[in-house]
């Protein structure tokens, strides 16, 4: 029996990709440039830059996004170094605990989490900002630990060691050792977390915020049957995820180099 | 090497699977003699079957078990009077707008079920067909549609029209309700509730839901906006109180609701903007959980899930009430539609979708229905058939011992033409506000329900762009 070449191989995922992912796209990229008879049209685009209802939703989303993130990474972190510096021999157990929560549904952990959130704040309805930025946290959190984690763990423990050799206070050890060394799970994490709560308007309605944001306002699109304007703006979110992913995987690159030469 | 065919074997096995996936979405393969009807309904929308031995309608004259679902029992049953064997594909939807999408996108189905302007909508888009003469033919025992269909919804349905052709010849009644506020007596007062105003009150900041689309939310708000001239209207009408001038009010209401003109659609989309603030939530689905637990103390809501609210709540000792405000509300229906695309010139096909709606329509499986997904039917029963009003009876009759009982006038429903009986069930008088009344409202609220038209593209698009306006963050304003 002779061996599979790697063409022969890659064959099931070739046929995966053109079906799901390319065909897709030229769909996407067909109703984004045309309108409604099917001729080539540039109104969506300039729509999109010059009405204020999308540049606002743009803005609204990104402030989620941003508190979001923000929050998962002050949250994750000290999680990440605790369970990366731990003595304990079963630290995975603890490490387990924090994925636990996402081997279950997600809708059904946001109605838990909407039945305590009522019973401290009493009407939910007057913080849909808050709620929608507690929920996302809560929902992405185990996105921002592991990665993190990973990199803490891959730290060889010898630098600790040696630094504390010659002199540097743990201060200074966590400063200029592991902090540079775990930027590329900082990173990772944050392009997990960031990217998904732009648009993960579930959540948002699960908590009663009203105000839509990019996803709500593409589904908003699609079921008006306005599916090219809908196109646009998912074709535009995709070249923003697309820039985004692009310069944190640049900043990856550049700090491993650097911790290649320290 | 024993690994190595074994992995070969695998990767053979995932090949194959995966090509046999990407064929049975080519090839339509399948026994020919066995004819296969293509219907989509909206979720949890027909009788699944599967109900607890206790489970049991106990009427006067029939015992009612829902054993198998629906569509099980139309196989049988077709096989059974015909002698051939048909198979249903049954599929759901969540919107009327999902539905249209999913034939846009070429689902292909032969039966489906939308509300009245998705109808109005596929009819005027030319993607419907008639049913046929014989379906309509009431002498044949088999037509039970035609036969037990309410007076008052064919009616309604033959005055529905779209470039001059009634919706009736093409769309079967299945559903029908009003829209309403579900509220808590113990919060909100039952005057606070006769107003659509209740809606936008700053008493109940934060208490109260609206609905999360466009058309549920825009007639409520030019129900708020017109209040003052709706209310007169509806008083000259009691005034005069003859059937004309009830007649020329509905009229008038009706021409009032539908009002899209560029003014209203701007003053809708500031009162919303304005308001926002103050609801709760916009809602699909969550509103009846909230109702429940007591979140918030009043909601809009469809009459149908209003009875599921009401009563879900009642198994908590916790009472509701359903109001329909006087100022006129929305009269809606779902029926039954054929596909242009789906059936074709497929006669013997168009047999079976027919023989389903007929089906469905046979006064047990009505009531079975009913009592599975708390929608009220279209189906009132031929005139020697009263299973379905022994059902409201069985529902929402009084006990001996009730004490407070009122007379609930039904007739102008149950009764068809010739009919001398009349229909009054004998209810425990909350019932006037409660489940009763929002199951089958009374014929006075009736004169102030109106359907919502079918706009067409263009104000579409405005309503649309109206609902955008009033969701998006928007710091340029």
């Amino acid at each position: 029996m002779k061996h599979f070449s790697r063409k022969q191989l890659s064959i099931p995922y070739v046929i995966f990709l053109v079906l799901f992912v390319i065909l897709p796209l030229l769909v996407v990229l067909y109703y984004a440039f045309t309108n409604g008879e099917g001729r080539f049209t540039m109104t969506n685009f300039i729509g999109f830059f010059t009405g204020t209802n999308t540049i606002g939703t743009l803005i609204y989303s990104l402030m989620i996004a941003v508190c979001v993130t923000t929050l998962c990474l002050l949250l994750a972190y000290p999680v990440a170094y605790i369970l990366a510096r731990s003595m304990f021999k079963r630290k995975y157990i603890i490490l387990m605990l924090f994925v636990l929560p996402m081997w279950i549904n997600f809708t059904l952990r946001i109605t838990a989490l909407k039945e305590i959130m009522t019973a401290i704040e009493g009407n939910l309805a007057y913080y849909p900002f808050l709620n929608s930025v507690i929920g996302m946290t809560y929902d992405f959190l185990p996105f921002m630990i592991l990665p993190i984690y990973n990199a803490l763990e891959k730290i060889d423990k010898n630098l600790f060691e040696a630094a504390s050799d010659l002199g540097a206070n743990s201060l200074v050890v966590f400063l200029k050792i592991t902090l540079p060394l775990s930027v590329p799970g900082i990173v990772s994490g944050i392009t997990m977390v960031f990217l998904p709560s732009m648009t993960n308007y579930v959540v948002l309605d699960m908590f009663y915020n009203s105000t839509y944001i990019m996803g709500s306002l593409i589904s908003s699109y699609f079921s008006a049957y306005d599916w090219n304007n809908g196109a646009m703006i998912s074709l535009i979110l995709l070249v923003i995820i697309f820039a985004i992913t692009l310069i944190a995987g640049k900043f990856e690159k550049d700090e491993e180099r650097k911790g290649a030469v320290l | 090497m024993r690994r190595e065919k074994i992995f070969s074997v695998f990767f053979l096995l995932m090949m194959s699977l995966i090509s046999a996936l990407i064929c049975s979405g080519c090839g339509k393969a399948g026994d020919e003699d066995v004819l296969t009807l293509r219907i989509c309904n909206w979720e949890e929308y027909i009788d699944e079957g599967d109900w607890a031995e206790d489970e049991v309608i106990e009427l006067d004259d029939t015992t009612i078990l829902g054993a198998n679902s629906m569509i099980d029992d139309f196989t049988e049953w077709y096989y059974e009077t015909t002698g051939k064997k048909v198979k249903v594909e049954y599929s759901c939807f969540g919107t009327n707008e999902e539905l249209y999408n999913q034939l846009t996108l070429g689902d292909e189905f032969d039966l489906v079920c939308p509300s009245e302007y998705m109808i109005m909508k596929l009819l005027a888009e030319d993607k419907l067909m008639p049913y046929s003469d014989e379906f309509f033919d009431a002498t044949k025992e088999e037509n039970y549609y035609i036969r037990g269909v309410a007076p008052y919804i064919y009616e309604l349905a033959s005055e529905t029209t779209v470039n001059d052709e009634s919706l009736e010849r093409y769309a079967a009644g299945y559903m029908w309700g009003t829209t309403g506020i579900v509220y808590n007596p113990e919060e909100v007062s039952k005057d606070d509730v006769k107003h659509w105003n209740v809606l936008i009150d700053s008493d109940f900041k934060r208490q109260i839901t609206i609905k999360d689309n466009v058309r549920d939310s825009f007639f409520a708000a030019v129900g708020i906006l017109k209040s003052e001239l709706l209310l007169t209207l509806a008083a000259d009408a009691a005034e005069a109180n003859t059937d004309e001038a009830y007649e020329a009010y509905n009229a008038a209401l009706r021409a009032e609701m539908n009002d899209s003109s560029d003014e209203t659609i701007q003053a809708v989309e500031y009162l919303l903007q304005d308001n926002k603030d103050n609801f709760y939530a916009f809602e699909t689905d969550s509103g009846k959980a909230d109702m429940i637990t007591g979140k918030v103390v009043a909601n809009y809501q469809w009459s149908g899930d209003a009875v599921y609210t009401l009563d879900q709540a009642e198994e908590d000792d916790f009472t509701l009430c359903y109001s329909v405000p006087e100022e006129g509300s929305n009269l809606w229906f779902d029926g039954w539609v054929m596909l242009k695309d789906g059936i074709g010139k497929d006669a013997e096909k168009q047999a079976v979708a027919e023989a389903f709606v007929n089906f469905v329509s046979m006064p047990e499986n009505a009531v079975r229905n009913m009592y599975y997904i708390g929608y009220t039917s279209a189906i009132t029963g031929a005139a020697d058939d009263d299973t379905v009003f022994q059902y409201a009876n069985w529902c929402y009759g009084a006990e001996d011992d009730d004490a407070d009982t009122i007379e609930y006038d039904l007739t102008y429903f149950f009764a068809r033409e010739g009919d001398e009986n009349s229909y009054i069930i004998t209810a425990p008088a909350d019932q006037a506000n409660r489940q009763l009344f929002a199951q089958y409202p009374t014929q006075d609220v009736l004169k102030r329900c109106v359907i919502m038209e079918y706009f067409g593209d263009v104000i579409n698009a405005k309503l649309n762009q109206m609902w955008i306006n009033v969701r998006c963050f928007n710091p340029f304003r």
